[in-house]
C-alpha cells in the first residue's frame, strides 16, 4: 500500500473505558486524506472521547487506532507493543491540530502570540520573523489580521476560535480536530467560524468535526457519522443520512435538532 | 453605547445604533447626606492629632533627639542591610524549593508525592524559631559532612563548623521554612488555572517543560503573587528571629546591642521600625510592578473562559469587517 492510499485515520474495533464505565464500544472506521467527517450524536455519545483519543489526549483502552499509518501513543515492534515516551507523543501531536469547544487561547498572549508559539518553541533554527510573517498570514487566512495584537478578552467569541484555528493551522498539521467549535458561541457569531472551517475544507485539509450544526455537515461533509451510546449507529454521505436516516435511533435524534 | 434614546424608563433594550435623537435629560437628583460618617471622621483625626502631640511633646521616653542620631548610624544601615539580604536570599531559595515542592505535590507518583507531603508536614508543624535553633546546632549533631560510599572510608570530609557561617544557616533556616508555605502558595496558583490551557499546549504537542513554563506558571503567577508579596513582608520580619541561630548582626538584633549599651530600649525600637516600614513600603511598590506584568491580557477579575457575555461590547463583528477577509467568498449568515 503506498503512502497516498493509507487512510488519515484508521480506527479497527477502538474501545475506551473510564474505570467500568464504557464509552466507546468497538468504533471502526476511516479518514481519507482530504475528507471531512462529521460526527453528530447526543451529548454523551462518545463522539468528543473519540475525537480526544486521536490525539492522545485520551488513551484507547482496546482496539487499533492510527494516524496516517502510525499507531496513536503506542509503538509496535513486531507483535509487542510499547507505550511512546511523553517526548515521541508530543511530536505525534504536532501534525494533529485540534479545535475546542472553549476555544482554549492562552489569554495572557495577544491573537499573534498564541499562533507564534508553538512553532517558536517547537521548529528551531526557523527565524523568528519568519514566524511571525506565518503567523501573521495565518490570522489573515482566518479574517483576523487587523486583531493580530489584540488579547484573547478583547476579542469576541467568533473571533477567539478563528484565533484558535490560526493557531492549531500553525504546526501545519495534516488532520484537523474540531471539537464542537460553535457550541460555546452567540448564534449571531457561529457563521464566520464555519466560514474559516468551510474554507479550510475546500483547501483540501483532512478534518474530523464533532458539531450539532447540521447545515454544515450537509453542506462541508463527505461522510457523516452519527453515534450514540459509545456505538457507530449509522453513516454514510450527509444527505443520504440526513433526510433518510435507517436507524430509529438517528431518526429519533434528527427529529430534535433538525 | 452611549447614545440611549430618549424612551420611557422599561420599554424594551431597543437596536444598537436607533438612538440618533436628544439624549435623555440626566438625573439631578439631591445626594443622600452621611451624618454619622463626618462624625467618626472627626474623632478618628482627633484622637490621631492627640496622639501625635503627646508623642511629640509629653513623652520623654521616646527621646526623638537619640532616634534621629542612630537613624543613619553606620552600624543600622548595615545591619538593615544584613535583614534585606537574609529576606531576599531566604525568599528567593523558597520560591524556588517551593515549586518543586508543589509540582511534587501535584505529582501521580505516590513515593514523589508523599515526600512533598511530609515536608510540608514537618516544616509548617514546627515554629521557625525551633528550627533555626536546630540549625544553629547543626555543627554539634552532623560534625562532619563526608563524601564517599556509605559504611567506608570517606574521600573527603568537611568540618561543618568551618563549612557554614552563622549568616548562611540563618538563611538556609529561614528558606526551607518559608518554603513549606510557598509551596502551597504555588500549588494554589498552578490549580487555578484552567484545565483547557494545558490541553490546549499538549495538542499543540509542547512538551510538559514548555507548557509548564509558557503557558501554566505565567497564568499562575497572578494568583501567586499577591500572597508571595504577604510572605516577602512576613519573611523580613521573621528576619529578626534568626539571633536564635545565633546570627546577631541584622536589624532588630544589632538596634538592641546597641540599646543595651545607651540603656534607652525605645528609641532604638523606633529606629528599627522605621527601617522595617521603609523597606516594606518599598517591597510593595515592587509588588505593584510584579502584579501589573503578570496581569497582561486580563481584566481586573481572571475572566472564565466563556466568552460569550461580554462578547459584543468589545469587539462585536462589524459588518465592513468580514467579508474581504474570510477567504471563501460568500458568507450568508452561516452553514444552514
Amino acid at each position: 500500500m503506498n503512502a497516498a492510499e493509507t487512510p488519515m485515520v484508521k480506527a479497527e474495533a477502538v474501545s475506551k473505558a473510564f474505570g467500568s464505565n464504557t464509552v466507546l464500544r468497538s468504533i471502526s472506521l476511516e479518514v481519507k486524506r482530504g475528507e471531512v467527517l462529521c460526527l453528530v450524536g447526543p451529548s454523551g455519545s462518545g463522539k468528543s472521547t473519540f475525537l480526544r483519543c486521536i490525539n492522545h489526549l485520551e488513551t484507547v483502552s482496546a482496539g487499533r487506532l492510527s494516524v496516517d499509518g502510525s499507531l496513536v501513543g503506542y509503538r509496535q515492534h513486531g507483535d509487542k507493543i510499547y507505550e511512546l515516551h511523553p517526548k515521541d507523543a508530543a511530536k505525534q501531536r504536532r501534525d494533529i491540530g485540534m479545535v475546542f469547544q472553549r476555544f482554549n487561547l492562552f489569554p495572557h498572549m495577544t491573537a499573534v502570540e498564541n499562533v507564534m508559539l508553538a512553532p517558536t518553541l517547537l521548529k528551531k533554527g526557523q527565524p523568528k520573523g519568519q514566524v511571525k510573517a506565518r503567523a501573521l498570514e495565518l490570522l489573515a487566512r482566518v479574517g483576523l489580521a487587523d486583531r493580530s495584537d489584540y488579547y484573547p478578552s478583547q476579542l469576541s467569541g467568533g473571533q477567539q476560535q478563528r484565533v484558535a484555528i490560526a493557531r492549531a493551522l500553525a504546526m501545519e498539521p495534516k488532520l484537523m480536530l474540531f471539537d464542537e467549535p460553535t457550541s460555546a458561541l452567540d448564534p449571531e457569531l457561529v457563521g464566520e467560524v464555519l466560514e474559516v472551517m468551510k474554507g479550510l475544507a475546500k483547501s483540501g485539509m483532512t478534518m474530523i468535526v464533532v458539531t450539532h450544526e447540521m447545515g454544515f455537515a450537509r453542506e462541508v461533509a463527505d461522510t457523516l457519522v452519527f453515534m450514540d451510546g459509545g456505538v457507530v449507529v449509522e453513516s454514510g454521505d450527509p444527505r443520504e443520512v440526513l433526510s433518510n436516516p435507517q436507524h430509529q435511533r438517528t431518526r429519533a435524534f434528527l427529529s430534535k435538532v433538525l | 453605547m452611549s447614545d440611549m434614546p430618549s424612551r420611557p424608563a422599561g420599554s424594551e433594550t431597543p437596536p444598537a445604533g436607533a438612538g440618533a435623537e436628544t439624549p435623555p435629560e440626566a438625573i439631578k437628583a439631591i445626594k443622600l447626606r452621611h451624618p454619622w460618617r463626618m462624625v467618626l471622621a472627626i474623632v478618628l483625626a482627633a484622637i490621631a492629632v492627640l496622639f501625635i502631640i503627646d508623642a511629640a511633646v509629653n513623652r520623654p521616653v521616646y527621646n526623638w533627639p537619640e532616634v534621629g542620631k542612630y537613624l543613619f548610624d553606620v552600624r543600622v544601615i548595615e545591619a538593615a542591610g544584613y535583614t534585606l539580604q537574609l529576606t531576599i536570599y531566604s525568599m528567593v531559595i523558597a520560591i524556588l524549593l517551593g515549586v518543586v515542592l508543589a509540582v511534587m505535590r501535584l505529582s501521580p507518583n505516590p513515593v514523589v508525592k508523599s515526600v512533598a507531603w511530609a515536608y510540608l508536614w514537618l516544616f509548617r508543624g514546627t515554629p521557625v524559631y525551633v528550627q533555626l535553633v536546630f540549625w544553629g546546632l547543626i555543627g554539634v549533631i552532623y560534625k562532619t559532612i563526608d563524601v564517599g560510599i556509605p559504611f567506608t572510608e570517606p574521600w573527603v570530609s568537611f568540618d561543618t563548623g568551618e563549612l557554614f557561617s552563622y549568616f548562611f544557616l540563618a538563611v538556609i533556616g529561614l528558606a526551607l521554612n518559608e518554603a513549606a508555605y510557598m509551596a502551597e502558595i504555588v500549588r494554589a496558583g498552578l490549580l487555578a488555572v484552567d484545565k483547557g490551557q494545558d490541553e490546549a499546549a499538549t495538542a499543540l504537542g509542547l512538551g510538559w517543560w514548555h507548557t509548564m513554563s509558557r503557558v501554566i506558571l505565567p497564568q499562575a503567577m497572578r494568583v501567586i503573587i499577591p500572597p508571595t508579596g504577604n510572605e516577602v513582608i512576613s519573611m523580613l520580619k521573621t528576619t529578626s528571629l534568626v539571633t536564635a541561630v545565633p546570627f546577631s548582626l541584622e536589624l532588630f538584633t544589632r538596634t538592641s546591642d546597641i540599646a543595651a549599651k545607651t540603656y534607652q530600649p525605645v528609641p532604638m525600637l523606633i529606629v528599627a521600625s522605621i527601617w522595617y516600614l521603609a523597606i516594606t513600603s518599598i517591597l510593595m511598590v515592587g509588588q505593584y510592578y510584579l502584579e501589573k506584568h503578570f496581569a497582561k491580557g486580563v481584566d481586573q477579575r481572571p475572566a472564565p473562559q466563556r466568552p460569550t457575555v461580554a462578547t459584543s461590547a468589545t469587539a462585536a463583528v462589524e459588518p465592513g469587517e468580514l467579508p474581504g477577509a474570510v477567504p471563501p467568498s460568500n458568507r450568508p449568515g452561516g452553514g444552514a
